[in-house]
């Protein structure tokens, strides 16, 4: 059975407050972070794309795990950001972490699920003994149109996940992993539009609530478990309310999400954020600890997972870079108008 | 758009991953690769050398007029890093908030350094960052 033996994080050091953007559009700061249960969120560089993102993340994981990175046999990226629509970022991130080029490398896109879609790849590859590891990384510089309700949220980051089969190298045995998808147009981008367009309140129950629930509901059935045997939980964070709400629907408690709720701190990083979510979670998690992860992504799907830590945990732990240190350390905040020269929205330059 | 040169991809090692060269006949590490030691000259023996990336600043300076492939980064910081293991190199500084002086530690990060307009190709780059 395969599991996580490495991971790693990356979050952007630039921050932009709800109150920065809000005065822009003259709208209320208090009410929209109350609304979304958000006070900041991630700003990337000038010089980072999602491509950067996921070679810091997927670094991270590979020193974090201790595994020989010649022996990676596949590398799959997901993000609805990657920076060449035709060039995969998947090929930057294996020559920069100084992988085999005898590998299988792709990019993925289900809009924020794609990271986990990778992992599950990468899962299916190492349990049938056609590689020995494979890394699914989640990354983001997401896009939300000036003066939209998602300029709000959308921002950046990502993780890198290394999955393995070697018993004394595996850090959290994933349990099960089943997935939840239908042809739900909420939220899209068109080839070549630079934002995407979504079905405003409406895309939270037919989208983000009935994947998210059914996919969980389906894990439950597959593994007997219920949200009881779970210390902690994991889910897509669009905005800070959202994963608040399905969490209570399905019988977690506040408690069980807290360690990997960073929404309301960094905001939606889209590919990234269930993943770091993890992440987050993981950093603290002790040997015993079963996790529930469950993703989604726009159009629509949901991966859920059922995860247990196991003892080689501690002894990694030394190795890793915590996500909350990642989101806490050097952090500068921007204005509006260096937002959106960082961002390339302003014309005529 | 320019066309790329062979230099977009022949360089990715020394560009991603700061690998070097190092002389095994005297010990030399040279950045960026070289094919001749400088000291050894015709007994060189020289195989590739993956540099860590971390190291201290010996100089720095802040560009306010920049070339017109930067004019939208300025103010940005370049400076000589010395590398843990003997070379100095140059790049870009990033300015993380923390303050940058001689001697300053710095670790090397992966970013874009050029994006080549809307249709061109995207250089990546090591930059350090101070630690």
């Amino acid at each position: 059975m395969s599991g996580i033996v490495g991971y790693g994080a990356h979050v952007p050091i630039y921050r932009i407050k709800v109150e920065e953007i809000a005065k822009v559009w003259g709208e209320d700061a208090n009410a929209i972070k109350a609304g979304l249960n958000l006070k900041e969120k991630s700003v990337p560089g000038r010089d980072e794309n999602a491509a950067t993102i996921a070679v810091e993340a997927a670094r991270r994981a590979v020193f974090h795990s201790g595994i020989d990175v010649k022996k990676l046999g596949a590398v799959y990226v997901g993000s609805e950001s990657h920076p060449y629509a035709v060039k995969p970022t998947a090929t930057v991130v294996i020559e920069s972490i100084m992988a085999s080029n005898n590998i299988m490398a792709a990019d993925l896109e289900f809009a924020c699920k794609a990271g986990t879609a990778g992992v599950q790849i990468s899962m299916g590859l190492v349990d049938s003994g056609m590689i020995e590891y494979g890394m699914g990384i989640g990354t983001d510089t997401s896009q939300g149109r000036p003066g939209d309700a998602l300029e709000y949220t959308a921002s950046a980051g990502g993780a890198a996940f290394i999955i393995g089969r070697e018993k004394k190298e595996i850090i959290a045995n994933i349990i099960k992993t089943v997935s939840y998808t239908s042809d739900t147009p909420d939220f899209w981008r068109r080839e070549g539009a630079a934002f995407p367009t979504h079905s405003g309140r409406f895309t939270g129950e037919p989208g983000y609530f009935r994947h998210t629930t059914n996919a969980t509901k389906l894990l439950f059935e597959n593994t007997g478990l219920k949200p009881a045997d779970f210390a902690y939980a994991v889910f897509h964070q669009p905005n800070g309310k959202f994963p608040v709400m399905v969490a209570k629907q399905l019988g977690f408690s506040d408690a069980q999400i807290a360690p990997g709720l960073l929404t309301p701190l960094i905001g939606n990083t889209y590919s990234g954020a269930s993943m770091l979510g993890l992440a987050a979670t993981l950093d603290i998690s002790k040997p015993g600890d079963k996790i529930m992860v469950t993703s989604f992504g726009s159009g629509a799907g949901s991966d859920s997972f059922a995860i247990e830590v196991t003892d080689n945990i501690d002894s990694k732990r030394s190795r890793i870079t915590g996500v909350r240190k990642l989101m806490e350390t050097n952090k500068k905040y921007v204005d509006y108008a260096t937002y959106l020269k960082d961002k390339d929205f302003i014309k005529g330059r | 758009m320019e066309k790329p040169s062979a230099s977009l991809w022949r360089k990715i090692g020394a560009r991603y991953n700061i690998i070097g060269s190092e002389c095994k006949t005297c010990g030399a590490k040279h950045f960026p690769p070289r094919i001749v030691c400088r000291k050894c000259g015709r007994e060189t023996k020289m195989v590739d050398k993956k540099f860590t990336g971390n190291g201290e600043v010996v100089s720095f300076t802040k560009i306010m007029v920049p070339p017109d492939m930067f004019k939208d980064e300025a103010p940005y910081i370049v400076g000589i890093i010395a590398l843990d293991e003997g070379p100095k190199v140059e790049g870009h500084i990033i300015d993380n908030g923390k303050a940058i002086e001689i001697g300053t530690k710095v670790r090397a990060v992966f970013r874009t350094m050029y994006v080549d307009g809307d249709e061109g190709p995207i250089y990546y780059h090591y930059k350090f960052e101070p630690v």
